[in-house]
C-alpha cells in the first residue's frame, strides 16, 4: 500500500487499514497488478495441481496432516511444555510471549544483548506478524531480509502480498528497477547494466547477500515446524540462504507460533511431502534445516549456533484455540495453496487483506488472531464468494469457507468468543442494522408463504415499471450487471393455474 | 414415486421457465412431480451472510414441507448443497449451543432424499439420455456448489452430451467461480464483477451460443454482465436444455 512504513514488514494490527471492498477496489483495476497476479497463481496452481495428483495417497496424507495438528493442538499444553524441556536440555533458551509487544521486548532485548546492532533474517511469517523489523529499527537494529522476495519487498519499501511469494505483486522489470535504485543504500550496489533476467537478478542479490551472511553475528528466524520430543526446529525453504542464517551466526533467535509443534520426528515425514507439493509445487523442497539447540548441547561436535534461543508467541492464539468451529485455522502450515487458488485473492491482491496473511486463510486467521474489531478485520469474513477452492486445495483440511461463515456469524450477530483468554460477549459489529433487519424481514416472509406469493405478485405486476438499473446501494449490483426481468407470473400461480401444465398441456 | 420439486426462491420469483422445464422433464421421464406450494427458501442467503439463527426457522420449514416426500428435487447446485451439507452442520451447532438435538433431529429426514436435478437424472433415474434436443452450440459452466460441495462431477456433461444437436464446448478455466457468491455479488462488487466478467470473456472464446449452468443465481449474475457487455451469448439452465425437444423445442 502506498504511504507506509519501509524498514520491512508492517506492524501486525493496523487499524486504520480500509475495509476488504475499498482496499480492493484500485487493485481490481490495475492492470499490471492483475496481470502479474494472474500469471503468477496461475503457473503455480497449475503446477500444484499435478504435483498432487503423483501422490495416490494424497487423500490420506492429507488426512494424517488433519489429524496430527488436531491431536497436537488439542494437547498444546502438554506438548508446549515437553518442547520446553528439550530445547532447554538440548542447550537453547527458552522464552515465552503472550502477545506482539512482548516477542519484540525480548528480541530486542536479546539481540542488544550480543552487543550487534544488525542482525540476518530466513523469511518468517511469525516475525513479519509481530512487526519486529520495526521494533529492531526503532532501538537501532538494522535486519536485514535474506529471502529473496523478502529482499525485494524490503529494498522497495513495500509489503508482502503473499505467504510463500510476497513479491509475487512485481514483475522482473520492477524488481530489476528496485535492485538498481536501493541496494546501493543498504549495502554492496547492483551490478552495472543489470538486466531483467532472472540469472542476473539472482546474481544480484546473491552478491547482495553474501556480504551480510558473512558479516553477521545474530540471525534470526521462524520455524515451520518443532519437534516437540527432540526439541528440534524445521525450517523448509527453497534458496538455501535461510541454511546461511541459521548456520553462519553466532547467536540463532527463532521466533515462532506456538501452533507450530508436532509431537515427534515421525509427524514430519507427513508434512514434509504435503508442504512441498501444496506450496512451490515440487516434490521435495530443496533445502530442510533441521537443529536441536546449540553447537554445544552436542559436546562441541555439531554444527550451528554457540547461543539458541527459542521465543514462543501467543499473539492470539489461545484464543482462537477456544473456539470450536475457528480453531482449525490453526492447523495451517502456511504452503498458500488457497492463495493461488483463489478468485478473490487473484484479483484483489494480497495489500488489500491488510495483513501479513493474505488470501484465504488471511480471512478466517486474521479476524480471529486480531479479533473483529477494526473496519478489515470485520470485513476479511466476507471477502469471499464461498466458491471452496481453497478448501479443496487445503493440505490440512481446513474448511475455510465454514470459518468464514462462522466469522460472518461473529460479525452480524456478536456472541461469545475468548479474547486475551478471557470469556467475553461480542457485540454485533456496526454498519449491518438494515441487513439484519432485511434478513429478519426475508425470514418472516419465507415463513409465510402466503405473503411471499403476494409480493412475487406485486413484483411480476408492476414488471414494466422496473429499472434495469438501481439507484442507490443498488448500485453495487447494477453498476456493472443488469437485472434481471421480473416474468409474468411466478412459478407458483403457473402451477396452481394449470396444476403443473395438466391443465393446459403446457 | 412421490417426487417434490424444490424449485428454490429465486427460480419460483424470477425463472418460472426454469420450473416449467423441470415438470417437463419429469413428467416425460415418468415422474409424478408434486409442487408443495408450502415451500419458500432453503435458509442459504441467510446462512451464508451470518445469520444462522434467521435461518434456522426456515430450515424447519423445509424440512416440516417436503419431509413427506420419497425424493425432492431442485434445480440448483447450491440450495441442494444448503439442505444436504448445511443442515446437517446446523443441527450439530444448535447441539453445541446446548440447545439439544432439536433441530438435527427435525431436519435429518430431508438431508438425504434432496437431489439436485442432474444427480436426480443420472443416480436415481439412472437415465443420461433424457430424449432432449437442442440444436446449439453450449458450454457448460460448473457451478462451485455443485461442483465442490455435492461432487456432480461429469453428470452434467454426460446428460449434455446425449443431447441430440447439442455441440458442447469446453470452457476454459470452468472450475473457476464465477463471482456470484450471494451478497458477496454486492458486498464486493468489484471483485464479483471482474470474476463474472473473466468467466464471461472464458465462454465467449469458445464460440458458444449459450452459456448453461445447474443454477440460476450465478447464471442471473453473468447473465447481467453478458447483456451489460453486449454478449452475443445468452445464458440458460440445463434444465431447460433438458426438457426441449423435436417437438416442442426451447423457444
Amino acid at each position: 500500500m502506498s504511504g507506509s512504513t519501509f524498514v520491512g514488514m508492517p506492524a501486525f494490527p493496523s487499524p486504520a487499514h480500509p475495509a476488504f471492498p475499498k482496499a480492493a477496489h484500485e487493485a481490481v483495476g490495475n492492470t499490471t497488478l492483475r496481470a502479474n497476479l494472474r500469471h503468477a497463481t496461475h503457473t503455480i496452481r497449475d503446477k500444484r495441481a499435478k504435483a498432487v495428483a503423483e501422490l495416490d495417497d494424497w487423500a490420506l496424507l492429507r488426512e494424517a496432516g488433519k489429524q496430527i495438528k488436531d491431536h497436537t493442538l488439542r494437547h498444546l499444553d502438554t506438548y508446549l511444555v515437553q518442547l520446553e524441556e528439550s530445547v532447554t536440555a538440548a542447550g537453547g533458551i527458552v522464552h515465552w510471549a503472550a502477545d506482539a509487544d512482548e516477542a519484540n521486548r525480548i528480541v530486542t532485548r536479546l539481540v542488544k544483548e550480543t552487543g550487534e546492532s544488525e542482525v540476518v533474517k530466513v523469511k518468517s511469517m511469525a516475525t513479519q506478524e509481530i512487526g519486529l523489523n520495526e521494533a529492531l529499527e526503532a532501538e537501532g537494529i538494522h535486519a536485514y531480509e535474506t529471502d529473496l522476495a523478502e529482499l525485494i519487498v524490503q529494498l522497495g519499501h513495500d509489503r508482502p502480498s503473499h505467504i510463500l511469494v510476497p513479491a509475487i505483486h512485481r514483475n522482473r522489470g520492477e524488481i530489476r528497477d528496485i535492485f538498481v535504485k536501493e541496494m546501493g543504500a543498504w549495502g554492496r550496489p547492483a551490478p552495472e547494466g543489470l538486466t531483467d533476467t532472472p540469472a542476473e537478478l539472482a546474481e544480484a542479490a546473491r552478491l547482495h547477500l553474501r556480504e551480510k551472511f558473512l558479516r553477521a553475528k545474530v540471525g534470526i528466524s521462524g520455524a515451520n515446524f518443532m519437534v516437540a520430543e527432540t526439541g528440534t526446529m524445521v525450517v523448509v525453504e527453497s534458496e538455501g540462504n535461510g541454511r546461511m542464517c541459521l548456520t553462519l551466526p553466532e547467536t540463532l533467535i527463532s521466533v515462532v507460533g506456538i501452533e507450530k509443534i508436532v509431537p515427534t520426528w515421525r509427524d514430519l515425514e507427513v508434512f514434509l511431502q504435503t508442504l512441498p507439493r501444496s506450496s512451490t509445487a515440487e516434490r521435495m523442497n530443496p533445502y530442510t534445516s533441521m537443529w536441536t539447540g546449540t553447537r554445544d548441547g552436542h559436546d562441541g561436535e555439531g554444527d550451528g549456533p554457540r547461543t539458541f534461543h527459542l521465543v514462543l508467541i501467543d499473539n492470539g492464539r489461545t484464543d482462537t484455540l477456544a473456539d470450536e468451529v475457528g480453531r482449525q485455522a490453526l492447523r495451517c502450515i502456511r504452503c498458500s495453496a488457497c492463495l493461488n487458488v483463489c478468485p478473490v485473492y487473484e484479483r484483489a491482491g494480497g495489500h488489500a487483506y491488510g495483513s501479513v496473511y493474505p488470501g484465504p486463510i488471511g480471512a478466517i486467521l486474521s479476524p480471529q488472531l486480531r479479533g473483529t474489531g477494526s473496519e478489515i478485520d470485520a470485513s476479511l469474513p466476507y471477502a469471499s464468494s464461498l466458491c471452496g477452492a481453497c478448501y479443496e486445495v487445503c493440505p490440512v483440511a481446513i474448511d475455510i469457507p465454514e470459518v468464514l461463515v462462522h466469522l460472518r456469524e461473529r460479525v452480524v450477530q456478536g456472541g461469545p468468543a475468548t479474547r486475551q483468554g478471557n470469556k467475553v460477549v461480542l457485540k454485533p459489529a456496526k454498519g449491518h442494522a438494515a441487513e439484519r433487519a432485511a434478513m429478519r424481514a426475508a425470514r418472516w416472509a419465507f415463513t409465510h408463504p402466503g405473503a411471499l406469493g403476494a409480493g412475487q405478485r406485486l413484483a411480476s405486476r408492476t414488471r414494466r415499471f422496473h429499472p434495469r438499473t438501481l439507484p442507490g446501494p443498488g448500485r453495487a449490483w447494477s453498476a456493472t450487471r443488469d437485472l434481471p426481468a421480473v416474468p409474468a407470473e411466478p412459478f407458483r400461480d403457473w402451477w396452481q393455474r394449470t396444476r403443473g401444465g395438466k391443465d393446459t398441456g403446457k | 414415486m412421490r417426487v417434490a420439486l424444490f424449485l428454490t426462491c429465486v427460480n419460483d420469483t424470477l425463472y418460472p421457465d426454469t420450473g416449467r422445464a423441470v415438470v417437463k422433464l419429469l413428467t416425460r421421464l415418468g415422474v409424478d412431480v408434486d409442487f408443495p406450494s408450502g415451500q419458500t427458501c432453503c435458509g442459504q442467503a441467510h446462512y451464508n451472510t451470518g445469520y444462522r439463527h434467521e435461518a434456522e426457522p426456515l430450515a424447519r420449514k423445509f424440512s416440516d414441507v417436503f419431509g413427506e416426500y420419497e425424493a425432492i428435487v431442485t434445480p440448483s447446485g447450491s440450495c441442494g448443497a444448503m439442505v444436504r451439507e448445511l443442515y446437517p452442520r446446523m443441527g450439530e451447532r444448535a447441539r453445541a449451543e446446548g440447545r439439544g438435538d432439536g433441530l438435527a433431529t427435525a431436519l435429518a429426514p430431508v438431508v438425504p432424499k434432496t437431489y439436485e436435478l442432474t444427480e436426480f437424472l443420472v443416480d436415481v433415474l439412472g437415465v443420461t439420455d433424457v430424449g432432449a434436443y437442442y440444436p446449439h452450440t453450449v458450454t457448460y459452466h460448473p457451478t462451485c456448489h455443485g461442483l465442490r460441495s455435492l461432487g456432480l462431477g461429469d453428470r452434467p456433461y454426460q446428460l449434455l452430451k446425449a443431447v441430440k444437436g447439442l455441440d458442447l464446448k469446453e470452457l476454459p478455466g470452468a472450475q473457476e467461480c464465477c463471482g456470484f457468491g450471494g451478497t458477496f455479488a454486492v458486498k464486493n462488487s468489484d471483485v464479483s464483477a471482474a470474476m463474472g466478467a473473466d468467466k464471461v470473456r472464458n465462454a465467449e472464446s469458445t464460440g458458444a451460443d449459450v452459456l448453461c449452468a445447474a443454477d440460476n443465481s450465478c447464471l442471473m449474475h453473468l447473465g447481467g454482465t453478458m447483456s451489460r457487455l453486449h454478449t452475443a451469448m445468452r445464458p440458460i439452465h440445463i434444465a431447460e436444455i433438458l426438457a426441449s425437444t423435436e417437438e416442442e423445442p426451447l423457444s
